[in-house]
């Protein structure tokens, strides 16, 4: 009996230490720290500049992203370009590019023109080994056409690869489709 | 001599003699129930006086001096379940007591000290026994559960196996440990339970909710694990078990050391290490996918037949790689992976456990007590805290390399107060009341929006059971259980999100804070669910016991299936869940036929149950994001019915030879949709012969043929997702199950004697002997890879 009792109180003692330490302390926001949100791909030729921006605040929110091309791309007229990728959902904005350059060996980012465009795309960096990174590069119009240029950032591709998705293999960071024109 | 002297201690609290004007006797004999055996050396107490009496070896006892009046007596024997009995004595009687022998539910009459076994009195309990349990040492809980027909498992990959009862699983399947229901984040189908299978003696399945003590939302079942009985003698005993085997090449050991006293102190120690590397498919590695896990328990107590306490604590910590082919970007991604005949990640085998993974801990501890009084019955007071912590590692970049995506903590508080009694010879009555505590934490230094947030949950719950023995053959048992829920919920919405959902408009109270593009929300819920249970169990003749039972069960929904908003890593989608959910009713009725009996037995089991506002989580479409699409996976209630059979046989041929089946099927319909279930179980065929080969030193021989039919009813969720490669639509295939497939299994077995009390058992079982490439419906990353090749496993036992 004197043992029940004592096996009581330790119950009933501990339960009510426990439920009381709870303090109501609100919890804070998780900004996500990895998310891309926003892509900047900044095409330069001879004085003109053609601006490619994909930017989905609420990451995989509802959202649709916001994808504007600002205009139309010369042929004949080597563009040299780089790639932005930014997270907007902190203050300020973080350049994930910096990470993604500082990691270059497990990154790669490919460039895809699809069937009506007549297009030499280049890389414009590499990572330590040799192989191609792609925050820079180029692209060379060669014919009038119009079609989806596509900038897709893999993780842990195979490096070096053949240059093709299928090859490299990884995971896909970021995948963004642009309507882009080709004109004489 | 030693019971006797037990209980006279017991009884010493008990001041009272026995009248001098009395000359009555009472001459008895204890037998076996089953057999009519007379049991030797069973304790008689003659309850509120100083006497008790022991029977000898023709199971006969006498008490003389007794009065004109109603005795009640206290029968026990150390291999039986305890049993009271009235006598009324108006002059010289002579009666025959049956007790029921079970020598694996010593620990539970000792424990509860109770003088009920059963947890539930009319569904066929489905007990998986010791040997069958050392048999899985080395693996896990849901490996050995699907020994029990109309159970199956829900894998991601071969290490994180999760029970499924008749189609059901996760927050729909209720699992007692040790008395405790386990709290470790069940909900998910990816979370196996955190228990270590060699802590379990026997472990029992309830197809069904009729077991209210434990819980009123076991919509799926109930699954027991009960540890080993302790004896009352002054003894030091246990038994260690290792185990190495070539797929994972890895294995594992676990030990068990009890030492017990004769004035029924007992201590026991147990632990287990299992480590294993990337297993193997027939065809390749099945890179990172390696186990590391630790556990220990330890258990002091007190046993006596009027009152006793017991303290536990046991520490579950496992690591589990997660197949490393199966960590994907969005639905380009998945149908690369899926069209591959091979996992796109193969490595060399290394024992590296990398990303992504599991880190889980699980840590239980529990007091309980309880004491006899004669008049009133046992009383159980217990109280138990456990804490569950979740890490999830997943392929990051940069800093965030090495930082855990998911880091939850959910501690639970459990405080439960029983009464057993009996009401007259023919009923006896299970009552009780629990408060529960329970808060879940989520750490935001992972920099991955909370997957489920944090809550403070308050459950208030009781119920009453009674056990009518109508007569002899027939038992009738009902029972009620009310549970009331509250929570309190501190839930960040993405903005976009709770404007598409409308709740801006429904819910615009709950908002307390508002971060521009994320609102913090303080949702309060309150759920009442009532379940009930009714059923008959009647014996015809000595072998055949006829079951039925309806059960109503009520269950709330969970945290995830509430708040679930956004990008699941390890699925490769988008999961979301509704605030406005309520709770789901099933109402189950089942019958069970079985036969009994040495040489032929079987049990058939057909259930229909109908859940009505069932909560499923299907594709509504898909989200673009700049990671790629995403299927999004809406979880919504409709309602569902599930219709389907278990059946199990065995027959033995020869003496030394034995044949046992088993086939399970069940058909889950959604009614609203008129559409098939997603994941149910397809139909399954076991087919066994165990032979003992006939030589001087006895070797057991099993083989077993086990065939999964293809499942073909399906809803078909495929999608169509752009590649801006080929720049053409491509369809996702994420529905259509693999195709049916075989596996053939070997064990042999023999124990050799060393000295009076040593046992050195071995044992050799090869798994899926001839090495077949398949991939199961319900494993999660059947897209990415094959299942396990073909294992050989060697396992040393010792008792000592």
């Amino acid at each position: 009996m004197k043992n029940l009792k004592f096996i009581y109180s330790i119950i009933v003692l501990s339960f009510v230490f426990t439920s009381c330490s709870n303090d109501d302390d609100v919890p804070v926001p998780v900004n996500e720290e990895e998310i891309i949100t926003t892509v900047i791909a900044t095409l330069v030729a001879e004085g003109s500049t053609v601006t490619l921006t994909s930017r989905d605040l609420d990451g995989d929110g509802p959202d649709e992203a916001d994808v504007t091309v600002s205009g139309d791309f010369q042929v004949g007229l080597t563009y040299v370009g780089s790639v932005q990728f930014l997270n907007e959902t902190e203050n300020p904005a973080e350049d994930i590019t910096e990470e993604v350059e500082e990691e270059a060996e497990e990154h790669q980012v490919f460039f895809l023109l699809s069937a009506g465009l007549d297009g030499t795309i280049n890389y414009g960096n590499n990572d330590g080994d040799g192989n191609p990174l792609g925050t820079q590069f180029s692209l060379l119009p060669n014919a009038a056409g119009n079609g989806n240029f596509a900038i897709i950032l893999r993780h842990e591709p195979k490096k070096p690869n053949d240059g093709t998705l299928d090859d490299a293999g990884g995971e896909t960071d970021v995948i963004v489709t642009f309507q882009v024109t080709f004109e004489e | 001599m030693k019971y006797f002297f037990m209980v006279v201690l017991a009884f010493l609290a008990y001041p009272t003699a026995i009248s001098q004007n009395c000359d009555l006797t009472l001459r008895g004999t204890v037998i076996d129930m089953h057999d009519g055996t007379p049991l030797a050396g069973a304790t008689v107490v003659l309850a509120g006086y100083d006497v008790a009496k022991i029977t000898d070896f023709d199971g006969n006892f006498e008490l003389t001096g007794l009065c004109t009046e109603n005795y009640n007596l206290q029968i026990s024997h150390p291999e039986c379940t305890t049993r009271a009995f009235s006598v009324e004595i108006s002059e010289n009687t002579q009666s025959v007591f049956k007790l029921e022998h079970h020598l694996e539910e010593l620990n539970e009459i000792l424990i509860k000290g109770s003088t009920y076994y059963t947890k539930a009195e009319t569904v066929l309990e489905n007990r998986i026994l010791l040997e069958t349990l050392e048999g899985y040492s080395s693996a896990s809980l849901g490996d050995a559960l699907k020994t029990v027909s109309g159970v199956s498992s829900l894998n991601t990959g071969n290490t994180v196996v999760k029970p499924v009862i008749n189609g059901l699983h996760s927050s729909r399947v209720t699992i007692i440990n040790n008395g405790v229901r386990q709290q470790d984040q069940e909900w998910g189908a990816e979370h196996a339970p955190n228990i270590d299978l060699n802590t379990a003696n026997s472990i029992t399945v309830l197809k069904g909710a009729a077991a209210l003590q434990y819980s009123g939302d076991a919509v799926g079942g109930v699954i027991v694990s009960e540890p080993a009985p302790i004896t009352l003698r002054d003894s030091l005993y246990g038994k260690s078990i290792l185990s190495g085997q070539t797929n994972g090449r890895g294995g594992a050991f676990t030990t068990t050391l009890t030492k017990s006293y004769e004035n029924g102190w007992f201590a026991r120690f147990q632990g287990t290490a299992k480590r294993y590397g990337d297993f193997e498919a027939p065809d390749y590695v099945l890179s990172n996918t390696g186990v590391s896990e630790q556990d220990f328990s330890v258990n002091v107590g007190l046993n006596k037949i009027q009152y006793g306490f017991d303290a536990y604590y046991s520490l579950f910590k496992n690591e589990i790689g997660i197949l490393r082919a199966s960590h994907l970007g969005g639905a380009e991604d998945q149908v690369v992976a899926i069209n591959s005949e091979v996992p796109l990640v193969i490595q060399d085998f290394t024992y590296d456990i990398g990303t992504p993974r599991q880190d889980v801990t699980h840590q239980l501890a529990k007091l309980s007590g309880f004491y006899k009084w004669n008049e009133l019955g046992t009383v159980r007071l217990s109280y138990d805290l456990q804490q569950n912590e979740r890490f999830e590692f997943d392929v990051r970049r940069g800093d965030d390399d090495g930082k855990p995506s998911v880091d939850l903590e959910l501690v639970t508080h459990n405080l439960e107060l029983s009464l057993e009694s009996d009401i007259g010879d023919a009923i006896s009555l299970k009552t009780g009341v629990m408060g529960n505590f329970q808060e879940n934490f989520a750490n935001p230094s992972t920099g991955v929006r909370r997957l489920i947030p944090d809550y403070k949950q308050y459950k208030f719950a009781f119920y009453g059971i009674a056990d009518y023995q109508v007569s002899e053959a027939l038992n009738a048992e009902f029972g009620a259980r009310f549970d009331h829920t509250y929570m309190d919920v501190f839930k960040f919405y993405r903005t976009s999100f709770w404007e598409s959902r409308n709740y801006d408009v429904q819910f615009p109270e709950l908002v307390i804070e508002d971060f521009g593009n994320q609102l913090l929300t303080n949702p309060e819920l309150k759920f009442n669910n009532i379940s009930a249970t009714a059923g008959l169990s009647y014996e015809f003749g000595e072998d055949y016991v006829l079951f039925s039972n309806y059960s109503l069960a009520s269950r709330a929904p969970n945290a995830s299936e509430l708040f679930s908003e956004g990008l699941h890593h390890s699925a490769s989608r988008i999961e979301l869940g509704d605030l406005r959910f309520n709770s789901e009713i099933s109402q189950k009725i089942m019958v069970t036929a079985q036969k009994k009996g040495s040489r032929f037995s079987f049990a058939v089991n057909p259930y229909a149950n109908f859940v009505q506002d069932f909560i499923v989580i299907e594709p509504t479409g898909v989200q673009q994001t700049i990671r790629g699409n995403f299927q999004v996976w809406e979880y919504r209630q409709t309602n569902a019915r599930l219709l389907g059979v278990d059946l199990d046989a065995s027959f033995r041929i020869l003496e030394d030879l034995t044949y046992t089946h088993q086939f399970s099927i069940v058909k889950g319909w959604d009614t609203a949709q008129d559409q098939a279930l997603i994941n149910m179980p397809p139909a399954s065929l076991n087919n066994g012969l165990q032979y003992v080969l006939p030589i001087k030193q006895r070797v057991r021989i099993g083989l077993e043929s086990s065939y999964v039919f293809r499942q073909n009813e399906f809803p078909d969720n495929n999608f169509e997702v752009f590649l801006p490669e080929t720049a053409s639509f491509e369809t996702v295939d994420v529905s259509t199950p693999p195709p049916a497939y075989h596996l053939m299994n070997l064990t042999a077995g023999t124990s050799f004697a060393l000295g009076d009390v040593t046992k050195l058992d071995l044992n050799l079982k090869i798994t899926n002997l001839f090495d077949t490439s398949y991939r199961d419906y319900l494993n999660r990353l059947r897209y990415y890879s094959d299942d396990l090749g073909r294992n050989l496993l060697v396992q040393l036992k010792i008792n000592y």
